[in-house]
């Protein structure tokens, strides 16, 4: 070794707080993102142990119905009947035909066992486990796989490519025509934010209550009766309408850097605005419009809510997963494998958006504007868009204020008189208790994930030690894994204990594993909040702080921790705000000891309760958006960006 | 302040890797030096030349590959940058933005667990010195460029370091504070007695401020000396160039008496000093300062004016001397002919004005 490593791996030791902390981070990132996921691979292709039976009985339905006998249920194991080649001499036993028998767990074999000792079942063990790719093509034969399968895919384009085109029509508007009416336009604005923290199901149940058989729009305004919301292009409109805000954001600000002399040179060489468009704004664009296509790609593919209110028959791959689960066959085996093909699929996409499209996209448009652009002020350019927008902007308002309203009317559909009936019926059916329990783990997840999340992005920035990369990726990879896979994994990775042996295995079914599934669920947003908050601040501020004496951790909290105390609130509602509204991989997890505002949105939705589902939807929207308006209110105040900002202005 | 400290590096390097060719290479390279308690020193040279990276070193926040440092005698190569007795004047300032220039400074104070009084007392005293009283609570980004360095010095002193370092603490202000500060930084030094140990890339800087000053080159040291040993006689024709305005004519020396040689320059012989008793027919480079020559009628070296320009102060020249372009700034030309170019003329020095360099010299950095 050399003498500088030495030397630093000296220095590194001498701060047995860091060190204590990174070992931490790396155990937790590493059992609770990392060991799930592997445990998912490792059962899809992965049989634990396989079974040899030779036994007295003629067939395989004799063996079967014995094990019925004793009360066992065998029907997860796939006996298969094999004739018989090699028999070998069993004492005591006549011996008749040998059976294999897959069982996945090492409780069936105990069961197997027991039947040795009760009667003339003979039982062996064949391998200690075995590798295949067995359940790949087991579930690829599978129809409602396939189905599941390629639905996801359609979904994920129609939704990705609605959620681009609409999000490149608002960014639009904002950064290059001229919207005269002031009002219009701080209603493009407020509409293209308003969906980026709203709580899943409120356009799912909105759409149910405008649109479908007994909506108000279909049937009341329309006169139709036979309106049919469920289904493929149900799911698409909502989730467009939820994730065109996030590719608005994206593509406002490639637009804003793009340097409008150059659409001016075009212009003067005698193009047309749409020439203009078409050969310059669009060609630039492109790599970023790829990048905002994967991104909701991603997104609409891990959505979990919405095809489960509005898919009606139209099952994606999210909610195949959890019907394996929660319906009557408890098929985690087959689940897992679906989970993995899932996760391959949002991974891949994830890896080629973060490491190839971003990259093209910083490449393509790094220049700043030069100056303002003149905005279009052609009617011919102005009007229809500007119609275009408002009517987008009216449907989403529509879709919000229906929600409310859904709550208050006494029967939606029927009697569209005011009245309190559902809150009651919320507050009798134990709603305290379901807006307790979800705002105490919300609440206890909030600090755990903005700490971490903070002393990650220090980390990953401001040192330099092995495990570092390791800290960084796997704490970012968990933005591409879908909530339903995450929750699978846990079922696997800790229903019988990590790796099967029973440790850990008390958190299970607890409020504690929902707490760590909001922290890992809201980590990947922190942490890149808090990189590129840290990032902003010069490395000489903390270098002095260690300079004058202060060991690690005092750098991080009188330093670092203060000069980024807007990531750090952030980052605690962002974590309360998502956790309060999660449900995707909440819903796998849950016991009956607590009840979540979203399973019960859920649970009363599914049933048709729509009044009471929309009255804690209500609810929720309002304590999202006062959360917001909290932590806005507080940044503008108490926030230190600016300071930041004038330090960072010295050093030039 | 009572815990003033040397430093002494031994044989110390520091390997980087190249970003692009992936190729080691010394960013420091067997650099040895030896800080008396109290002497201010200087790190100078051109960027890249591992100036910055020395000081990252003594400082805790690099480690060497080889060699050993000391502080005050005591090795101090695997201790952190928190256990050190170094404080450090950075180029960015590094104020904490979200503390008042009295927390600032009271900051490395505060860490050492003082008494509440005595805190303020320092810190109010240590801010009189810095003529920054009066100021204590205002936030940093209140305050000037020069009076944010005037705070980050006084953050540094107020722990009473061992040994204070400079990271080109001055190289954001303009140009008219930078002098400023510079007397004042040197004041203080002197007033408190405290090693320091100063990078900067400009040489006047380095001349005003240090009583040594150690000039470095793509990793080693070029020369090490007081400002006018450095000046008056570089080792090497990197130091003369970097230091001030260099011309080198051809010379061979002949024969050397007492101390004093004749070397011949384009086939005409001059008298120069050679204190280093360069060898009688040893080629070399005289080095002539722009201001040690002058342009007459008569004189050692005829020449040929080929630009002549008035910079009030003094005539700049550009004769030729045989083939070799000599630049001169000849001062106080309001008592002089001055020549126009295409004018002969001849061109003198003093025989100690000048300085002789072997080709060994040439090519040793």
């Amino acid at each position: 070794m050399s003498q500088r490593a030495s030397l630093e791996r000296r220095k590194f030791f001498a701060d047995p707080l860091m060190v204590t902390v990174i070992l931490l981070l790396v155990v937790f990132l590493a059992l609770f993102i990392l060991y799930p996921l592997g445990m998912l691979m490792a059962d899809s292709v992965y049989s634990p142990s396989s079974y040899t039976v030779y036994t007295v009985r003629e067939t395989p339905e004799e063996v079967q119905a014995f094990f019925e006998i004793q009360g066992e249920q065998v029907r997860q194991l796939s006996i298969s009947h094999r004739p018989v080649t090699e028999v070998p001499s069993v004492e005591g036993l006549s011996v008749i035909e040998e059976l294999g028998v897959t069982a996945s767990t090492t409780y069936m074999a105990g069961v197997l066992h027991e039947g040795l000792s009760d009667t003339a079942v003979a039982v062996y063990q064949k391998d200690k486990g075995l590798l295949s790719l067995q359940s790949f093509p087991h579930i690829f034969g599978d129809y409602t796989f396939r189905r599941a399968f390629t639905n996801t895919l359609w979904l994920g384009l129609i939704t990705g490519l609605g959620s681009t085109l609409l999000g490149l029509l608002f960014a639009y508007v904002d950064t290059y025509v001229r919207v005269r009416n002031r009002v219009l336009k701080k209603l493009f604005d407020i509409v293209s934010m308003l969906p980026v923290v709203s709580p899943p199901f409120v356009l799912s149940l909105s759409m149910i209550l405008l649109f479908g058989k007994s909506g108000l729009i279909t049937r009341k305004i329309l006169g139709i009766y036979d309106s049919d919301v469920y289904g493929l292009s149900g799911i698409a409109i909502v989730q467009i309408m939820t994730f065109f805000p996030v590719c608005y954001l994206m593509l406002k600000g490639l637009l804003k850097n793009i340097d409008p002399s150059m659409e001016e040179a075009s212009r003067d060489m005698g193009a047309s605005r749409w020439t203009v468009f078409r050969t310059v704004t669009l060609p630039l664009m492109l790599p970023g419009l790829g990048n905002a296509f994967l991104v909701t790609f991603i997104e609409s593919v891990a959505d979990f809510a919405n095809p489960m209110l509005i898919g009606g028959s139209y099952d994606t791959l999210a909610t195949t997963i959890y019907l394996r689960i929660t319906g009557g066959t408890y098929d985690t085996q087959g689940a897992a494998a679906m989970a993995v093909v899932l996760l391959s699929l949002t991974v891949f996409l994830f890896l080629v958006q973060k490491y190839y499209l971003e990259a093209k996209t910083a490449a393509t448009l790094t220049g700043k504007a030069s100056r303002m652009r003149m905005p279009i002020t052609e009617k011919s350019v102005t009007r229809p868009l500007t119609i275009l927008c408002f009517m987008v902007s009216v449907f989403v308002i529509l879709m919000y204020v229906a929600i409310p309203f859904g709550s208050l009317f006494k029967l939606w559909g029927r009697d569209y008189s005011l009245s309190f009936r559902w809150y009651e019926a919320l507050i009798k059916q134990d709603g305290f208790k379901a807006f307790k329990d979800s705002f105490v783990l919300s609440l206890i997840a909030s600090p755990i994930t903005a700490l971490l999340s903070m002393i990650i992005s220090y980390l990953v920035v401001k040192k330099r030690f092995v495990g570092r990369g390791f800290i960084e990726f796997v704490s970012i990879l968990a933005m591409a894994v879908p909530g339903t896979v995450l929750g699978v994994g846990y079922i696997r990775g800790f229903a019988n204990g990590v790796f099967r042996t029973g440790f850990l295995q008390g958190i299970y079914g607890t409020g504690a594993i929902l707490v760590i599934v909001f922290v890992v669920r809201s980590l990947p947003v922190g942490t890149r909040s808090g990189i590129s908050a840290l990032r902003q601040i010069h490395p000489s501020i903390e270098e002095s702080a260690y300079d004058l004496g202060a060991g690690s951790g005092k750098v991080f909290m009188s330093v670092t921790l203060p000069l980024i105390k807007d990531s750090f609130f952030s980052g605690l509602v962002t974590t309360f705000v998502r956790s309060i509204t999660a449900i995707s991989a909440i819903i796998l997890l849950v016991t009956p000891r607590y009840l979540l505002i979203t399973t019960r949105i859920n649970e009363f939705a599914e049933k048709g309760s729509y009044g009471i589902a929309c009255a804690y939807a209500t609810i929720l929207i309002i304590i999202v958006y006062a959360s917001i308006l909290l932590m806005n209110l507080f940044i503008k105040y108490f926030g230190t960006s600016r300071q930041v900002r004038e330090a960072n202005a010295n050093v030039g | 302040m009572s815990a003033k400290k040397g430093i002494k590096l031994e044989h110390i390097s520091k390997i980087y890797e190249d970003p692009k060719t992936k190729k080691p290479f010394y960013a420091v390279k067997d650099v040895s030096i030896d800080i008396a308690p109290g002497a201010f020193v200087t790190l100078l040279g051109p960027s890249g030349c591992g100036k910055t990276t020395t000081l990252r070193m003594i400082a805790g926040f690099e480690s060497p590959d080889e060699g050993e440092i000391y502080l005050g005698g005591e090795a101090i190569n695997a201790l952190t940058p928190n256990k050190r007795d170094t404080a450090m004047v950075f180029q960015s300032y590094a104020l904490f933005p979200h503390y008042n220039v009295f927390d600032n400074v009271a900051y490395g104070l505060k860490l050492r667990k003082l008494s509440k009084d005595e805190i303020h007392k320092k810190v109010m005293d240590i801010l009189d010195l810095v003529e920054m009283g009066g100021m204590e609570s205002r936030m940093t980004n209140q305050l000037s460029g020069g009076q944010q360095q005037r705070v980050a010095l006084a953050r540094a002193l107020v722990v009473e370091p061992g040994v204070l370092l400079f990271d080109e603490p001055l190289s954001n202000l303009d140009a008219k504070l930078r002098v400023t500060m510079r007397t004042e930084i040197r004041r203080i030094q002197q007033k408190l007695g405290i090693t320091a140990v100063y990078v900067t890339h400009d040489q006047s800087e380095a001349m005003s401020l240090s009583d040594d000053i150690i000039i470095m080159n793509k990793g080693v040291i070029a020369q090490m000396g007081t400002p006018e040993n450095i000046y008056y006689h570089p080792d090497s024709e990197f130091v003369a160039d970097f230091i001030g305005e260099a011309n080198f004519l051809p010379a061979q020396v002949k024969s050397t008496d007492n101390g004093v040689s004749a070397v011949k320059i384009h086939s005409h012989e001059v008298q120069v000093n050679n204190p280093s008793g360069i060898k009688p027919g040893t080629d070399c480079q005289l080095l002539l300062r722009p201001e040690a020559g002058v342009i007459g009628p008569k004189g050692d070296l005829p020449c040929k004016v080929t630009l002549s320009v008035f910079m009030g102060a003094y005539q700049y020249y550009q004769v030729m001397v045989g083939d070799t372009l000599v630049k001169i700034n000849d001062n106080c030309p309001i008592n002089k002919h001055v020549f126009k170019a295409g004018d002969e003329a001849f061109l003198s020095f003093g025989a100690d004005c000048v300085h002789l360099l072997t080709k060994e010299n040439l090519s040793s950095v």
